[in-house]
């Protein structure tokens, strides 16, 4: 627009002595109007044998703090009944939410529209099962995961007295599984991976980080012969190419590459036995 | 029609609803678990700060046991708890800790010897035992003596959930994910299962069990400014609600936390200010110690959150273009501890705010967390109406919080109940008086009443928006059935809920699919959600005295002459849009801890005329029993310990209190 007449921003009119935290800078054209973002959906239904994949774009004031979450839900209430997609804690925590935003996967609840060029495309995780539109099934998914690398901790005592004080454990130990606890199966890393594009078996990262959790806990029974039979093959740990898209995009920094090198050493060592 | 059967149905794949089904299965039972999203995202991910359980291993919790914890939560509750429903869950707790320790918790861990650690704003050495090196570590919380809160990093419930679930799938627990419960099938005596909507396809399925149990979470957003997730809509009570038989407790206890970051109302833990985080004000005064001199920070959330909207009522909160708020600041906790110990609250601040905790205050205010009242059950979990229904957790009104819930108390009682709820309902499936017989007409009637209902939002030509009402009926709660309550505000509450709820009933949809519809469940939810508000408010009105996170302006005291008891709600017909109240009275002559001033909070309330006496009786048997045990004791003012499932009535050790025989532990 040609109006150049500089309106100031709204904190520093009211004069208020504010910290940084409240200074919500506008990322837009520097006339101190609100942006006008373009949301582009990648929108498609499977359950409508009508629908066909296309691009949908959704015009849309951006508000002081505006996350995907908020535009997405204002997009679904005020112009789009039918737009699917999923949120639950809206907190960065659940993983829920992962869909591919401007090309990368990554969480919708924490991310700022204001850290977004005004053109911004969204799309669902590839890899999953489509439900519709950015809804993807990684629910489905994951829990097949669990099954295959049998993701659930081995007790070696299946009946622990409970009246008794509780094992003990290093604390730098605890705080080393907690750090690959820490997973929400959001699916990001698997949708940033090369080797699921080309195998649709590959365990991905996501399963490959189980294992090593698993491993690294001495309450589970397991050896690594045990793990061998479950990842020691391409589809497992050997699939991996090493191009760690999974590491790169992971919302919660788990250290994915150094696990998986990790874990191939041994799982090579088991190999050669 | 399409018909699932299975022994245990449990409608909610969050912490208690998977321990629940744990347990109900490792008895032999089949077991199907209904989750609206995948079992790991349920908002039991969401606790950050920690479980209470009193193992006593830090040294800042050398002394802790069941009576502390037991005595805390009563308090807490403002004397709502059931008591002895209390006392069972006080002695599980531990237990739950310790079950969670070996199915993989990555709980942290006591280290031995020297650290430097905040305490009302100074820095203090404390020396932890060799002794207890290893061994599950406590911290501070709001409303206890010691430090009790058994905690993951501050990813506690996301800690727990994942080892719960990795269980589940362990024992090949059947979870149907996307999958909602719309209506309970019932003759109004039993209750037979549920009626259940594919949130993908759309189908309506009928799923028979023996048993069935409410483990849905709370109704956090009936508010506008909530921490809670957006799946926590209160449906699961509304389901029990609409059978018309089953009731509601205690809807009005509403718990406000009070440090939701502002304004977006995600929860940063109650772990910052028991690690040592201050609250202050515009002027930058830890505000406080002005209030309550004793437990400053770390008095209950009901007591914070109404001192901090006080502050700012007086003009001391800090300015911004979306309303006051005030500040956390815990950049005093030193940046090691922020990021090892309070990541999730740093990368919250990171993506939220876009602030660094370790030199940046948190904007904070008190926003909606907790659903004290739920599904009102007995202590086994099962409605105490409607045969063959149970309910566990945040969903459940069982009742250890009363009118206010403990921080540390929720996921410790989501898998308590899920333990003790879960030997209960096996005991119930066990019975084969309770083998289900139900025409398939019932069945087909329920279905068919379901799908009319669904076909009149599709097809019918009702004008009215799901969305905007169920925005109108956010904003009436946040700002009339909030932190402070007057009667007037209260009533336009409930005329305006009224007139939401009768115009809920000509919802109409833009979006006419049968599959996935997010509007048409907008439409279907709305209106459960409003009798779920209307119980909620209608409570509050009725409620003429202040008890724990029921604030009342114009009724300011705790009346325990006339109000020491459970409001119970039920609705009794589909063309009401009030619901019946009815009320439940607590025995102070039965009570082990008599009622009195918590510690924090008002000092003035109205005594029970029993009051008096029952002190008195206590006193007594303490003077009497003076050389006795603290079991011997406590099992003279109240026993309970018959109350619970035999496996679960040992003791507990701990570091000072070993247990030293086999005949001890079965006592």
């Amino acid at each position: 627009m040609n109006d150049l007449t500089l309106k100031p921003d709204a904190a520093v009119q009211n004069g208020a002595v504010v910290k940084p935290v409240t200074v919500h800078r506008r990322t837009g054209n520097g006339n101190g109007l609100p942006r006008q973002l373009a949301i582009s959906i990648l929108r498609y239904n499977p359950q409508d044998a009508a629908s066909v994949p296309h691009l949908q774009t959704y015009g849309i004031e951006e508000a002081d703090g505006m996350t995907l979450f908020i535009a997405l839900n204002e997009i679904r209430e005020k112009q789009d009944a039918s737009l699917q997609f999923d949120f639950v804690c809206r907190a960065g925590i659940c993983g829920s939410c992962a869909m591919v935003v401007n090309g990368r996967p990554t969480l919708a609840c924490r991310t700022l529209t204001k850290n977004l060029p005004a053109e911004i495309t969204l799309a669902p995780l590839p890899f999953f099962e489509l439900i519709g539109d950015l809804s993807v099934n990684t629910g489905k998914w994951m829990r097949g995961m669990s099954e295959r690398v049998r993701g659930w901790l081995h007790l070696k005592d299946p009946n622990p007295d409970l009246s008794r004080i509780e094992e003990r454990m290093d604390p730098d130990l605890a705080e080393k599984i907690y750090e690959l606890d820490r997973c929400i199966e959001c699916g990001c890393c698997v949708a940033a991976c090369g080797t699921a594009r080309m195998r649709e078996d590959f365990v991905g990262a996501v399963a490959l980080n189980r294992v090593a959790r698993f491993r690294l806990d001495p309450r589970d029974r397991r050896t690594d012969a045990d793990y061998y039979e479950l990842i020691g093959d391409d589809d497992g740990i050997f699939g991996c190419m090493s191009l760690l898209g999974c590491h790169d995009v992971c919302p919660k920094d788990l250290p994915l590459g150094t696990q998986i090198a990790f874990l191939r050493r041994r799982m090579v060592r088991m190999g050669f036995r | 029609m399409k018909i699932v059967y299975t022994d245990v149905l449990v409608i909610g794949g969050g912490l208690a609803g998977l321990r629940l089904g744990i347990g109900a299965r490792r008895r032999g039972h089949d077991v199907v678990i209904l989750s609206l999203v995948p079992p790991k995202r349920s908002h039991s991910a969401a606790a950050q700060g920690g479980m209470q359980a009193s193992l006593a291993n830090m040294i800042k919790g050398q002394g802790d046991n069941e009576d502390l914890h037991f005595e805390d939560t009563v308090r807490g509750s403002d004397w709502g708890a059931d008591q002895e429903v209390a006392r069972m869950f006080v002695n599980t707790a531990p237990k739950a800790v310790r079950e969670l320790a070996a199915w993989g918790v990555p709980w942290s861990r006591v280290r031995k010897g020297d650290r430097e650690v905040i305490i009302n704003g100074q820095k203090v050495t404390i020396t932890e035992r060799d002794e207890a090196h290893g061994l599950v570590a406590q911290r501070d919380f709001g409303g206890t003596k010691k430090w009790r809160a058994c905690y993951v990093s501050d990813g506690t419930g996301h800690a727990m959930l994942q080892a719960m679930s990795d269980q589940a799938i362990g024992d090949a627990i059947p979870v149907h994910e996307r999958v909602e419960a719309i209506a309970l099938i019932h003759d109004a005596a039993r209750c037979y299962g549920a009626i259940v909507r594919d949130l993908v396809t759309g189908a309506l399925i009928a799923y028979l069990a023996k048993a069935t149990a409410i483990a849905s979470g709370g109704a956090g957003r009936l508010y506008r400014v909530t921490t809670n997730a957006v799946i926590c809509e209160g449906i699961g009570s509304a389901l029990a609600l609409e059978t018309g038989v089953a009731t509601l407790g205690n809807m009005e206890a509403i718990q406000f936390h009070p440090t939701g970051i502002f304004p977006a109302g995600i929860l940063v833990t109650e772990g910052c200010r028991g690690d040592g985080g201050l609250l202050k004000d515009v002027d930058g005064h830890r505000f406080m110690p002005d209030y309550e001199p004793e437990k400053k920070e770390l008095a209950s959330r009901d007591v914070v959150s109404r001192r901090m909207e006080t502050h700012i009522v007086k003009g001391k909160g800090v300015k911004s273009r979306f309303g006051d708020h005030l500040w956390l600041d815990i950049t005093l906790l030193g940046e090691k501890h922020i990021r090892h110990n309070l990541r999730e609250v740093n990368e919250i601040c990171h993506y939220f705010l876009g602030i660094d905790p370790v030199k940046d205050w948190i904007p904070v205010r008190p926003a909606q967390h907790y659903t004290m009242g739920g599904v009102r059950t007995g202590y086994t979990g099962e409605s105490s109406t409607l045969k063959g229904l149970f309910a566990a957790g945040e969903a459940a009104c069982w009742d250890i919080h009363g009118f206010n819930r403990l921080g540390g108390n929720s996921v410790a009682e989501t898998v308590v109940a899920g333990m003790i709820v879960g030997e209960f309902i096996s005991d119930f499936c066990d019975n084969s008086e309770n083998d289900v017989d139900i025409p398939t007409r019932v069945v087909h009637d329920f279905l068919r009443r379901e799908q009319m209902a669904i076909d009149g939002l599709l097809e019918g030509r009702g004008t009215e928006d799901g969305s905007a009402i169920k925005a109108r009926m956010q904003e009436i709660m946040t700002s009339k059935v909030g932190i402070f309550r007057t009667g007037a505000e209260l009533e336009s509450a409930v005329a305006e809920l009224q007139d939401l709820l009768r115009r809920s009933r000509s919802i109409g949809l833009k979006c006419k699919a049968r599959g996935a519809n997010p509007e048409l469940v907008t439409g279907y939810r709305t209106q459960k959600m409003l009798k779920v508000a209307l119980c909620v408010a209608y409570g509050a009105l009725t409620r003429t005295e202040s008890r724990g996170a029921h604030f009342r302006e114009d009724f300011a005291r705790r009346d325990d002459a006339r109000w020491l008891k459970r409001t119970l709600a039920s609705w009794k017909s589909e063309k009401d849009t009030l619901p019946s109240l009815a009320y439940e009275t607590l025995d102070v002559g039965k009570m082990e801890l008599p009622p009195g001033w918590r510690g924090y909070g008002a000092k003035d309330y109205v005594d029970h005329p029993d009051t008096a006496k029952r002190l008195a009786e206590v006193q007594a048997i303490r003077q009497r029993m003076a050389d006795a045990s603290r079991f011997e004791v406590q099992q003279a003012l109240m026993p309970y310990r018959h109350l619970l499932p035999e496996r679960l009535r040992g003791r507990n050790e701990r570091i000072d209190e070993p247990l030293r025989s086999e005949a001890e532990i079965a006592a």
